[in-house]
């Protein structure tokens, strides 16, 4: 059969944000995958020249909706370095938390969006409906559902009482026992296997040439995870990169699934070391020089480059986000797939297009 | 055949959803909603209108106003925070939809007995 050219997106069924793909199949199985950004360009970073550097971090919070807090943190981390500042101990202890139940809701989201990315409606269902417990958790402490707004130069605006945190672990056990249930439907069902267990492998070598990030790259069996370069308090909490080595849909199924537990342990690591102290400590001066910062998104490895010239408003902010990276992963995953797991394989990256175009 | 449990707990349990106009969901005590002011209280010195990321306060001090545009406010609750009196507030709830855009303004009287207007 002749090829036929075939233009997947922006507007479809699966994807939860704009990406198009220009597909050219053969007999139902792709050959090659062109892909086209920039349908929600908002010129985030330019913004950086019109507001100044403390209305900024409310700024890159805004840049993704699902992992807000952790682009705060990673923006304030920047800026801390540049103006030579020492968070407190307490500050990184709630920072840590609130950047892993972002994880747990983030993992949860794209459980749920997977499920449903081949079909498996109810499933998607029980995964949103547990994740709104944690949504909850975060309503509470931070008074915002998702964009949190905690995160402050030289430390978090917030504290959390020890009522809370009390609640927040009753709330987690729950979580835990309820994603648990889970388990067998969404890794050991047949159905299920048939649309993950050996489509889309991303070998070892591939991933790493093409530099993917995050749960894309330590399905495929590199152990690299940006909380093991110890910022905020994770280095002194006892974790290792959660790590599979098929590089099939399945394999990166399997990473997200035991990083919700992951996380959740984390959270009551950081609770049970968290220390007593200030909250945040007054900045002086203004961000003088350039910094790269980098965390850990539920995606990936998410990058900041701040350059500011002892004013009050920086000179360059570029975001470099974890689904940028993992784009070129996918193009190589597509070629030779059949049609209709082309949205099982895009969702498999996690993708967040906002973030991508900012 | 695994979804069985979860199938007959969920028959046997109540709804994970509210019925909404009947049974409001109860805000939490520190949820941040609608931006509020105590007119009166206030020095209309605009440290607010400085820190706002959206740039959504104006606050004019020869004519004694306090405005905000509340479809620009993004709910951080920055103003509260760095507030010297402390004369702003945000309710735990969301604003209510409205049909038109509007400024709110609020106008201090010169007498600090008198109450803040709102339009």
């Amino acid at each position: 059969m002749a090829k036929t050219v075939l233009p997947f997106g922006p507007q479809h069924p699966v994807l939860p944000e704009p990406l198009h793909l220009t597909l050219t199949i053969e007999d139902e199985i792709v050959k090659e995958a062109i892909p086209k950004l920039g349908y929600v360009h908002r010129g985030l970073e330019k913004l950086a020249e019109i507001r100044d550097h403390n209305q900024m971090i409310y700024i890159v919070e805004r840049v993704c909706g699902i992992c807000s807090c952790m682009h705060a943190l990673c923006y304030c981390q920047g800026i801390e370095s540049l103006m030579g500042l020492e968070v407190p101990s307490r500050a990184n202890y709630l920072r840590t938390i609130w950047a892993e139940m972002h994880r747990i809701h983030s993992h949860l989201l794209w459980l749920g969006l997977f499920a449903d990315a081949f079909g498996f409606e109810s499933l998607f269902m029980q995964f949103w409906r547990i994740r709104e417990r944690v949504m909850d958790l975060q309503e509470e402490t931070a008074g915002n559902r998702v964009i949190l707004s905690v995160n402050q130069v030289g430390g978090v605006r917030r504290d959390i009482s020890a009522e809370s945190a009390q609640w927040i672990l009753d709330t987690l056990k729950k979580v835990e026992k309820e994603t648990l249930q889970l388990k067998s439907t969404i890794l050991d069902d047949y159905t299920v296997k048939l649309r993950t267990v050996g489509k889309g492998v991303l070998t070892k070598e591939k991933a790493y040439e093409l530099g993917a990030a995050g749960p894309t790259l330590r399905a495929s069996g590199i152990a690299q995870d940006m909380r093991q370069t110890g910022y905020a308090a994770y280095s002194e909490l006892d974790f290792a990169p959660v790590v599979e080595t098929d590089g099939d849909c399945y394999a990166r199924t399997v990473v997200r699934f035991n990083e919700v537990f992951q996380a959740i342990d984390l959270v009551r690591q950081a609770f049970s070391k968290l220390p007593e102290g200030e909250l945040a400590v007054k900045p002086k001066g203004l961000p003088t020089g350039e910094v790269i910062s980098r965390v850990e998104q539920p995606r990936g490895e998410c990058l900041y480059y701040i350059r500011g010239a002892g004013k009050k408003f920086l000179e360059r902010v570029r975001i470099r986000t974890p689904t940028f990276a993992n784009i070129p992963p996918l193009l190589d995953m597509l070629p030779g797939c059949d049609l209709a797991d082309v949205p099982v394989l895009i969702l498999t990256i996690d993708p967040c297009i906002s973030c991508t175009e900012r | 055949m695994f979804m069985t449990k979860t199938i007959l707990k969920n028959l046997l349990t109540k709804y994970a959803t509210r019925l909404y106009p009947f049974h409001k969901r109860e805000t939490f005590k520190h949820s941040k909603g609608e931006l509020k002011i105590e007119m009166d209280k206030c020095i209309l010195c605009g440290v607010c209108q400085m820190r706002c990321p959206s740039q959504c306060i104006k606050v004019d001090k020869q004519a004694k106003t306090w405005e905000v545009d509340p479809f620009a406010c993004v709910y951080c609750g920055v103003c509260v925070d760095v507030c010297p009196v402390k004369c702003l507030y945000q309710e735990s709830l969301y604003r209510t939809p409205l049909a038109e855009k509007d400024m709110v303004v609020h106008v201090q009287q010169p007498k600090e007995s008198a109450e803040p207007a709102a339009t």
